[in-house]
C-alpha cells in the first residue's frame, strides 16, 4: 500500500477547471513540498474554493485540463475516497453534519477503510491516539461521542475537520477558508491545533481571504489568486502587502501584464 | 422437487438453495383438495381441518385489497403457488438429526452459532415445517413450551386452543384468512407464571424452494407476571418467480406480563411479504415489536398491539429499508380500549434509488377512555432523488381526557455529505451505509448487541449492491 508519508510534492500544472459549463481556473500552477506551508489568497470570486474542490475531486467540478500530481502521480482520475485514502485531505469550509453518527465511530470508520482487508483496526490503540490529539487541540473527551457537526457551533465544526485532520495524519491538507465564521477567541484555538500538526511529514495549502488568519498560522509562502491563476508568489509580507493595500491595486497589475 | 443446480450464490448472505427431496408436496394451486393434503399430512384434529376449510372460504370471499393498497398484490397468481413442501421428518431436537441439505443451510445462516452463544432455544424452520426445534433443558426445566405449531397444538390443546385465532381472527383480513386455510410451521411458546426466560428464544424462516408460499403460525403466550424475549429471522435465495410469504403471529401477555417480539427480515427481492402481527395487553401488561424489514419485492405489515387491560403499554419499533425495486409498507396499530394505557411508535424509514417506503399507521382511542397517550413518531430518510416515501398517520381520538403526538420528518443523504464523507476516505457505498445507521442509531442501541450488530450487517450488504 501506498503510505502516505512518502509523499514529497502535492503539484498542480495547468489546471482548467469548470462549474456547471462555467469555466473557473484558468491554467494554474502551484507546488507544494512536504514540510511546508503555503497560503492562497485571493478576492471573492477568483477560484479559491474551486481549487480547493477540485483537488479533493467533487463531482460537481469539470476538469478541462491540466493535472494534479502528487510525486508526479496525477490523481484527477481517482475517486474523492481514493486521493483521500492516498492522503489528501480536505478541512471544508462549511462541513456537513451526519446525525446520529458519532466523531469516534466516524474517524473509525475512516481509518478502518485505510487498511488492508481483512484487517481490523485496534480499538484500545485507536481510542489512546484519539485521547492524544484531543489533549493535544485542547478537547474536553465528550466531544467525540456527538454526532458529526451535527448543531454545532463554527468554532466546534472548524474544529472537528482539524481533530479529524490530526487522526488522519494526511500527507497534504487543504484548509478552505478555515477563518470563516470564527470570532478571534475560536480563530486562536483552530490555529494553535493548525501549528501543532505543521511538522516535516505534512504539506498545507491554507486558502483564506483575509490575512488574518495568517498572523497565526504564518505560511511559508503566500500565493494570491485572481481569475483563476496564481499571479504573484511571495513571502508572508506578501499577506501584509495585500491587507493594507487591497486586492486591487494586483488585479490591475495583472490585468495590465495580460 | 427444485430444479435448481445443487448451489447457487452471489453475494447476498442467504441467496443460495440446495436440493431438497421432499417427501410431502401438495402440488400447485388451492383448492380444498389442497386442505385436505395438508390436514391428512399433519394429522390435524377435525376442529382445525374445519377451521382451514372456513378459512379458505373467507380468503376466496375477500376482494385484494385496492383502494389504499399498492397494486402490486394483484400480480400474485395463486394458482402457481405451491402451498405445503416438506420432507417428512419430525423437528429434530439436535442437529445432527437434521437432514444434510437443511442443516447445511442453516449452518452457512451461522444459526447452530448464534444458538450456542446466547438463545434460550432455537426453531429452524425449513419451507413448511421445522427442521429443528430445541430449548435448553434449564429453560424447559421451569415449564417453558417452545415447539413448532403443530406439535403446540396436538400435545398442548387446553392452552393453544382457547388464544388460537382470537387476537387476529381468520377474516381480519385476505393473507390472514389464507394463513388460517394453509399454516404450516411457526411457533408455538408459553412461559408460566412468573417465570422470567431471561435469553432470547429464536426462530428462523427460510424459503429454499422456488414459487413456493409459506405460512407460518406463531402463538406466543405469557402467563401473568412473564417475560420473554422472541427473535425472528429470515431468508429466501432470489428466484426468478415470486415467493409469498404470509404469517401470522398472535401475542397475548396476561396481566404484568411483557413479550418483546423481534424481526430482522432479510427477503430476497422476490418475496412478498405479506404479514398480519398483533399482540393482546391485559392489565399491566407490556407487548413491544421491534420489526426490521430489509429487502422483499413488497412488505405489508403493520404490528399491532390490543391494550385491553388497564395500564397495559404497547411500543413498536420499526425500521424499513426499501432498496430499488422494493415498496416497503410498514407501520403500526395501537388499539386502546382500556383507561391509562399508552403506546408509543417510532418508525423509520430508508428509501434508496427507486424504492418505496410507505408509513401506515391506526391509533384508536375510544371516546369513553381516560388517562390515555399515544406518541407517534415518522421519520423518513431519502438516498437519491428516485426515492418516494409516504406517510398515512391515521390517528383516531374522541374525547378529551386523552393524550396523542405526532411528530414527522423527512430528511435527505445528500451530494456534499456523501463527497464529505468520501473525502475522509470511506468509499460511496461505506458513506450510505454510515448514514443509514446513523440515521436509525437511536432505535437500534434498543435492541439487543447481537441483532444490532447482524442489522448493521445487512445495512452494510444492502447499500454495497445499492451503489452502481
Amino acid at each position: 500500500m501506498y503510505s502516505p508519508l512518502e509523499m514529497n510534492y502535492l503539484e498542480i500544472k495547468n489546471l482548467e477547471a469548470a462549474i456547471q459549463g462555467t469555466p473557473i481556473l484558468h491554467g494554474l500552477n502551484l507546488t507544494v513540498p512536504k514540510g511546508e506551508v503555503h497560503a492562497i489568497m485571493g478576492p471573492n470570486g477568483s477560484g479559491k474554493s474551486t481549487l480547493s474542490k477540485v483537488i479533493a475531486g467533487h463531482p460537481d467540478y469539470e476538469v478541462t485540463g491540466g493535472e494534479v500530481l502528487i510525486d508526479g502521480e496525477n490523481i484527477l482520475e481517482l475517486a474523492p475516497d481514493e486521493r483521500a485514502r492516498k492522503g489528501i485531505f480536505l478541512a471544508f469550509q462549511y462541513p456537513s453534519e451526519i446525525p446520529g453518527v458519532s466523531i469516534a465511530n466516524f474517524l473509525r470508520a475512516a481509518l478502518q477503510a485505510r487498511l488492508p482487508e481483512g484487517q481490523q483496526l485496534d480499538a484500545v490503540e485507536f481510542y489512546e491516539k484519539l485521547y492524544k490529539k484531543m489533549a493535544l487541540l485542547q478537547m474536553e473527551k465528550t466531544f467525540t461521542s456527538r454526532s458529526v457537526n451535527d448543531g454545532f457551533s463554527g468554532g466546534e465544526k472548524k474544529r472537528c475537520e482539524i481533530l479529524q485532520m490530526a487522526m488522519l495524519e494526511p500527507a497534504f491538507a487543504i484548509l478552505d477558508e478555515t477563518d470563516s465564521g470564527l470570532d478571534i477567541d475560536a480563530l486562536k484555538i483552530v490555529s494553535e491545533g493548525v501549528n501543532s500538526l505543521r511538522g516535516p511529514n505534512i504539506g498545507m495549502l491554507v486558502i483564506t481571504h483575509y490575512q488574518r488568519l495568517l498572523n497565526y498560522i504564518v505560511p511559508d509562502k503566500v500565493h494570491v489568486l485572481v481569475d483563476g491563476q496564481i499571479v504573484r508568489t511571495g513571502d508572508k509580507s506578501l499577506a501584509l502587502e495585500l491587507e493594507s493595500k487591497g486586492y486591487d491595486w494586483i488585479i490591475q497589475e495583472c490585468g495590465a501584464s495580460a | 422437487m427444485s430444479e435448481k443446480p445443487n448451489l447457487q450464490i452471489d453475494q447476498d448472505i442467504g441467496n443460495f438453495s440446495y436440493d431438497v427431496d421432499y417427501k410431502y408436496d401438495a402440488g400447485i394451486g388451492l383448492t380444498e383438495a389442497t386442505i385436505d393434503y395438508i390436514s391428512d399430512v399433519k394429522e390435524d384434529p377435525e376442529w382445525i381441518r374445519d377451521f382451514r376449510k372456513k378459512a379458505l372460504k373467507v380468503f376466496e370471499s375477500k376482494q385484494t385489497p385496492s383502494h389504499w393498497a399498492t397494486k402490486d398484490l394483484e400480480t400474485i397468481d395463486y394458482s402457481k403457488i405451491r402451498y405445503y413442501l416438506a420432507s417428512g421428518q419430525q423437528a429434530s431436537r439436535t442437529w445432527e438429526d437434521v437432514p444434510e441439505e437443511m442443516k447445511k443451510t442453516f449452518d452457512r445462516l451461522g444459526i447452530p452459532e448464534k444458538e450456542r452463544k446466547f438463545l434460550a432455544g432455537v426453531e429452524a424452520q425449513f419451507d413448511s415445517e421445522a427442521a429443528y426445534s430445541n430449548i435448553k433443558e434449564a429453560v424447559s426445566k421451569q415449564g417453558v413450551i417452545f415447539v413448532g405449531s403443530t406439535e403446540g397444538l396436538h400435545k398442548y390443546p387446553e392452552i393453544f386452543r382457547p388464544y388460537f385465532g382470537k387476537v387476529i381472527p381468520t377474516g381480519d383480513n385476505k393473507y390472514s384468512a389464507l394463513n388460517s386455510a394453509v399454516f404450516s410451521g411457526g411457533s408455538f411458546i408459553y412461559v408460566p407464571k412468573g417465570v422470567k426466560v431471561s435469553h432470547p428464544l429464536q426462530a428462523y424462516f427460510r424459503i429454499n424452494a422456488e414459487s413456493f408460499g409459506q405460512f407460518e403460525r406463531t402463538l406466543i403466550i405469557a402467563d401473568e407476571g412473564a417475560e420473554l424475549t422472541y427473535m425472528e429471522g429470515c431468508t429466501a435465495p432470489k428466484f426468478e418467480t415470486s415467493t409469498l410469504h404470509s404469517a401470522v403471529v398472535e401475542l397475548v401477555a396476561l396481566k404484568g406480563a411483557k413479550i418483546q417480539y423481534i424481526t430482522v427480515q432479510n427477503w430476497s427481492s422476490n418475496v412478498f411479504n405479506l404479514v398480519t402481527k398483533r399482540g393482546l395487553a391485559m392489565e399491566d401488561a407490556e407487548i413491544k415489536w421491534i420489526d426490521c424489514n430489509i429487502g422483499s419485492h413488497l412488505t405489508m405489515k403493520y404490528p399491532g398491539v390490543i391494550l385491553k387491560g388497564r395500564r397495559a403499554r404497547g411500543e413498536v419499533l420499526s425500521i424499513a429499508l426499501a432498496n430499488n425495486g422494493q415498496h416497503q409498507d410498514t407501520g403500526a396499530k395501537m388499539i386502546h380500549a382500556a383507561d391509562e394505557t399508552t403506546s408509543n411508535i417510532t418508525s423509520k424509514s430508508i428509501s434508496v434509488g427507486t424504492g418505496r417506503a410507505t408509513y401506515r399507521g391506526l391509533v384508536h382511542i375510544p371516546k369513553h377512555l381516560k388517562g390515555c397517550k399515544n406518541n407517534t413518531e415518522c421519520d423518513a430518510l431519502l438516498i437519491n432523488t428516485h426515492s418516494r416515501t409516504d406517510t398515512y398517520p391515521a390517528i383516531v381520538t374522541r374525547g378529551q381526557k386523552n393524550s396523542v403526538q405526532h411528530e414527522a420528518s423527512v430528511s435527505k443523504v445528500s451530494a456534499e455529505q456523501i463527497f464529505y464523507m468520501q473525502q475522509r476516505g470511506l468509499t460511496e457505498a461505506q458513506a450510505m451505509s454510515l448514514s443509514v445507521n446513523g440515521f436509525v442509531n437511536d432505535l437500534v442501541r434498543q435492541f439487543p448487541l447481537e441483532y444490532s450488530v447482524e442489522l448493521k450487517r445487512l445495512i452494510d450488504l444492502e447499500m454495497e449492491g445499492s451503489v452502481g
